[in-house]
């Protein structure tokens, strides 16, 4: 195979990683409804873990993108 | 056309000749397009701040209350966070999230997003650990490696866990770096490529005409997509520096309330 062609193979894949991510983020915010449904007065106050959770997650699908564009420009 | 990526381009607009530095070779001195878009944040951050307290009054104006607001923000999550002793750590926390907040929101304005270059995330990814670092050793001396050791934990997995705990305290700096970066540089490429491709598809469809004309809907439909995402963009660009803002505080916290249990 061309190396070339498997680069754009190889960031393509890289990016399958934000799969996990998408599923990450989802749930948090998902059971954070949930919760918060259930316990209206209490949501407010974990507006700002549910933002940092939500960060940790997606830092790891940010990765997965980082990952690829290097493939292609590294 | 140019890429999506060409706007991540440091390019220098005003050259002052080359240097030869030491280890680093031949450099280029030049105030460059990240370097002007830096400066405008900071003047734009100074000229908020003292516009908002410039003629405060008990019963704030609009700008006054845009300061508060924003200074009563991160106060509370200071204070939230690292607990009685969050004020002193709190102009290192404001200072960190104004920077990042007013970078973001200039690359919206801008051509240019500093907070798309990796060098400009590392280095306040650098300066956040470097504090977290010396703040500890100077509250804890050698007690800071307490941090690394797991009262909780079994004995015999003292040491494993441990050594989890570094490797993931020496990447804090990475992935706080790679967090802001990657969030930047994603949304604006993909911007860009939904901007593009309403011109592409648009003039395809103008210029071949006939059965191409039902390229038309597809465009419009990327165009609302991008006013969409630029919609997401300024979200992103403010949740992004109160998740920088609110990692430095953690991280603040481990070393500041070390040992007292949490």
């Amino acid at each position: 195979m061309d190396a070339e062609a498997a680069k754009y193979i190889g960031a393509g894949l890289a990016t399958l990683g934000m799969i996990g991510s998408a599923l990450a983020v989802g749930n948090i915010f998902g059971n954070f409804l949930a919760g918060a449904l259930r316990n209206p007065a209490a949501a407010a106050s974990q507006v700002g873990n549910l933002f940092v959770g939500a960060a940790l997650a997606e830092a790891l699908g940010i990765l997965a993108f980082v990952l690829g564009v290097l493939m292609i420009f590294g | 056309m140019a890429g999506p990526i060409e706007q991540f381009e440091v390019k220098p607009l005003v050259e002052f000749g080359t240097v030869n530095v030491p280890v680093l070779g031949e450099q280029v001195i030049a105030i460059t397009n990240s370097h002007v878009a830096m400066t405008i944040a900071f003047v734009g951050v100074v000229g908020f701040l003292s516009l908002a307290t410039s003629g405060a009054k008990v019963v704030p104006g609009r700008m006054q209350a845009a300061g508060e607001s924003l200074f009563g923000m991160v106060d509370n999550l200071a204070n939230s966070i690292i607990g009685h002793e969050g004020r002193k750590y709190f102009p290192f926390a404001f200072t960190m999230f104004l920077m990042v907040l007013s970078m973001n929101l200039l690359g919206m304005f801008l051509t240019f997003t500093a907070t798309s270059q990796l060098a400009v995330t590392v280095t306040l990814g650098l300066i956040a650990f470097l504090t977290v670092v010396v703040v500890g050793l100077v509250k804890n001396g050698v007690g800071f490696l307490k941090l690394f050791w797991p009262a909780g934990a079994p004995l015999l997995l003292r040491p494993f866990v441990g050594l989890i705990e570094l490797v993931s305290f020496l990447l804090r700096p990475i992935t706080l770096a790679l967090r802001l970066f990657g969030n930047m540089l994603g949304g604006h490429v993909a911007l860009k490529i939904f901007a593009q491709f309403v011109v592409q598809l648009g003039a395809a469809a103008i210029v071949t005409g006939g059965l191409a004309y039902a390229l038309i809907p597809v465009a419009a439909l990327s165009l609302g997509m991008t006013v969409a995402m630029t919609a997401l963009e300024f979200l992103v660009a403010f949740l992004q520096a109160f998740v920088f803002t609110v990692l430095t505080c953690i991280y603040l916290n481990d070393v500041v309330n070390l040992g007292d249990g949490h």
